[in-house]
């Protein structure tokens, strides 16, 4: 199992392929070799496409930090009955620009002998690029994926493993939090993707407008999502209480409200996917069967903590045993002399917080953006109806499954782009066989 | 500021094609929520269905159009079976997180890149339309000053606002026979039904699957409307959208949604216009600093989200609804 620590070298070929009207259609059939030539001392002349449709690649080696440019590389490009179209090599900045004669798909292949020695290479040398669009169509994909093909699918397996324990934990947070939230008020809450957002946006602007170290904003984030939670339970969940409005108009209030929150986000936030300050990108440590981030560790650990607490918190204290006692009937809690509000005021608060915390922890890992917890929503709500609507293990477990599942699927012929689909037939089967949930208590489902 | 411009787009918007998909898929909700209770959260499921059903039988299959059609209807009430065996029987919030969740599949799954041969991809498929273009009768398109639509439009708002009354009319009709007091009954009281020896479940059913015929023509008006169908065209927020038109007009009324889909475009388009024209040109009512016109474009939906809230808490049965009728909280 152990590997030998070769230079694992990636090389990025970008392939650009800008199609210009009319031009291309006048193109003659004869093949024109690119102006770009493997000696330029200057990269200026180069740079400049053909007229007419063609295909660019750009060729990184992306084992060096900077990457650098791969120079002197032939790269043949072919149309889809076989015919070669025309050939390249790569200049100084590492860029070919290929004339292909009308739009259609194309094969790229790359001539491995003429790569410099000291890159090692070792992916498919062809790609396919279908050069469909007008106007300036980038697609970037990494040859050096194709590399990782020899790594020994146990392998694999156990880094994809660790990745859905870690989103798992991260969605776990979630998942509690919402579970709280429905265990007491009974309100399934489509605005909770948004806590998650909040929670992460929260983050971004208490680290990069108020220049907090991430850590810092981390735990202020957690605060201020539970300020949040105590506000909208305070002006928005309770007056609907106490108006007596049903639980499946509040459901689509949540709604709204989800609606309502999210273009806000999306308004004051803008579109853009933005990272932290720190900690963006760490290089990888072997632990043996896996290999993790430092960040991505210090993830699951937070993760971990908390939840042990929180879980242990509500299964020992008065809190919890109160929280219970209203999930099971309020009006009996309320006679029996618990005050039942006080109660969902603080689940209000904590699930909020857990929420936000997953949210801070998910911004850590990748990035922030204005809908990141409403593409989550649905693996929450998998996750908790999978483990059991409203059972606080129940959620853990669930996320646990479903975290691991979205990670591992691919593996097992999930498509990757869309991994999710996976988790949401899982949900559509568990509510065929045990509606209740793996934890659940049959009677809770009515 | 041209409120003439402003009026002139909200009306046409009102009147146009994405009012006539929203009022068919809102028709569908009205009778799965309004009449009958269901939490259906996945109305763009069934719209992607009935679009997708025409579009993969017509280019990808190369069936002729009366064929796809019919096939894209049938795959409609197969979703809806489908969804309904395992969830009918379940509390309302299931039914609500499975319709959703299949929604999103058949979305993700229409989208993907690896299912492109079949769907399209990202850039979805296109040139199902043309028996439909065919038998158009119109020879020009229509101009009465304030509104004007093209030729094609005008055929497809014929076609589009007929199957909207057509389908009010088989509503109408339904819900005042004993099938359609069953289904009222089923949302005021399932248990109460039960003991009067109805089948709750096949009642349930029927009402799923009616509903999502009418989503599934939701999506065939949208594909042709548009003349191209695609995966992204059927987010979560096309079934929040069109729940919101439903409980402007009202739930549980027969023209309830058809009116809410035009108030709801009509606002729609009018607020979008609005903010564009005053956060655009060299010296805009609003500055850049408070609100650039991306943002602009942001408040209608951030609207949205605040109307459906208001409307649910202020005024549950929108304009024309029964306050008494729909006590929503059947369950």
């Amino acid at each position: 199992m152990r590997r030998t620590t070769h230079v694992l070298v990636t090389a990025v070929l970008a392939l650009m392929v800008l199609l210009l009207p009319a031009a291309a259609a006048s193109a003659t059939e004869d093949p024109s070799p690119t102006p770009a030539t493997p000696s330029a001392s200057t990269p200026a002349p180069a740079d400049t496409p053909p007229p007419g449709a063609y295909v660019g690649v750009t060729l990184v080696d992306s084992s060096t930090e900077p990457p650098t440019p791969v120079p002197g590389v032939t790269l043949v490009v072919s149309s889809a009955d076989g015919d070669e179209v025309g050939e390249g090599v790569t200049n100084d900045d590492g860029r070919a620009f290929i004339s292909i004669p009308e739009r259609g798909e194309y094969t790229v292949e790359l001539d491995e002998s003429t790569l410099p020695d000291d890159v090692e290479f070792d992916g498919s040398t062809t790609r396919t690029v279908n050069a469909l669009l007008e106007g300036g169509n980038f697609v970037q994909f990494q040859i050096g994926v194709a590399a990782v093909d020899e790594v020994p699918f146990a392998e694999k397996f156990m880094t994809a493993f660790m990745g859905g324990i870690k989103f798992g934990l991260i969605i776990g947070l979630a998942a509690l939090g919402l579970s709280l939230i429905f265990g007491t008020t009974k309100l399934t809450n489509f605005s909770h993707g948004e806590l998650i957002t909040f929670g992460a946006i929260a983050t971004y602007v208490m680290n990069r407008a108020f220049g907090l170290p991430v850590i810092l904003a981390v735990v202020a984030a957690v605060v201020v999502s539970a300020v949040f939670g105590w506000l909208q339970d305070k002006f928005l969940w309770r007056p609907l209480r106490n108006k007596g409005i049903g639980i499946i108009a509040m459901m689509i209030v949540s709604i709204g409200f989800g609606i309502f929150l999210r273009f806000i986000f999306q308004f004051s936030f803008g579109g853009s996917r933005r990272s932290l300050s720190q900690y963006v990108t760490q290089k990888r440590q072997d632990y043996g069967f896996f290999s993790l981030a430092d960040k991505e560790a210090a993830i699951i650990i937070v993760a971990i903590v908390v939840l042990t607490v929180t879980c242990i918190g509500l299964m020992r204290t008065r809190l919890g045993k109160a929280m219970r006692a209203v999930s099971d009937n309020p009006a009996l809690s309320a006679s029996s002399g618990l005050r039942v509000d006080g109660v969902i005021r603080a689940v209000w608060i904590l699930g909020t917080a857990l929420t936000g915390l997953s949210g801070a922890l998910l911004a850590i890992n990748s990035q922030v953006n204005f809908q990141m917890g409403f593409k989550l929503l649905l693996l929450v709500f998998a996750a908790v109806t999978l483990g059991g609507l409203g059972t606080i293990w129940g959620a853990l477990l669930g996320s646990m499954i479903i975290g691991i599942l979205y990670e591992v699927g691919p593996l097992f012929g999930i498509p990757s782009s869309i991994k999710e689909v996976g988790a949401l037939v899982v949900l559509i089967l568990i509510l065929l066989v045990r509606p209740q949930g793996i934890l659940g208590r049959p009677e809770r489902i009515g | 500021m041209d409120f003439g411009t402003i009026l002139s787009s909200a009306l046409a918007s009102a009147l146009g094609p994405t009012a006539i998909v929203y009022a068919l898929a809102a028709i569908g909700l009205n009778v799965h929520f309004g009449y009958t209770g269901l939490l259906n959260f996945g109305q763009a499921g069934f719209m992607a269905v009935g679009g997708f059903g025409l579009a993969v039988c017509v280019v990808t299959y190369d069936l002729p159009f009366l064929v796809g059609i019919l096939i894209a209807l049938l795959a409609t009430v197969v979703l809806a079976i489908i969804l309904g065996v395992p969830t009918l029987r379940l509390r309302a919030d299931y039914l609500a997180i499975a319709t959703i969740a299949t929604a999103e599949i058949l979305r993700l799954v229409f989208g993907a890149v690896e299912t492109k041969d079949v769907f399209g991809g990202s850039n979805g498929l296109s040139g199902f339309g043309q028996a439909f273009n065919e038998l158009n009768p119109y020879d020009r398109g229509i101009d009465i000053g304030i509104i004007s639509y093209r030729r094609g439009d005008l055929w497809t708002l014929t076609v589009g606002w007929s199957l909207v009354i057509l389908a009010c009319l088989l509503v109408w009709l339904l819900m005042r026979s004993p099938w359609g007091r069953v289904l009222r009954s089923i949302r005021e009281d399932e248990d109460a039904v039960r003991s009067l020896g109805k089948n709750v479940f096949a009642y349930k059913m029927q009402a799923l699957v009616l509903g999502g015929v009418f989503g599934g023509l939701g999506g065939i008006v949208l594909a042709l409307s548009q003349n191209n169908i695609k995966g992204s065209d059927f987010s979560t927020n096309v079934t929040f959208y069109a729940y919101t038109a439903l409980l402007i007009g009202g739930a549980a009324r027969v023209l309830g949604p058809v009116i809410g889909a035009m108030i709801f475009w009509f606002l729609m388009t009018g607020i979008g216009s609005f903010f564009s024209q005053a956060t655009g040109g060299s010296d805009p009512l609003i500055p850049s600093d408070i609100m650039t016109d991306t943002q602009a474009s942001l408040v209608r939906l951030i609207l949205v989200g605040l109307g459906l809230m208001l409307l649910m808490i202020y005024r549950p049965q929108g304009i024309f609804g029964d306050r008494k009728e729909l006590a929503i909280d059947a369950r």
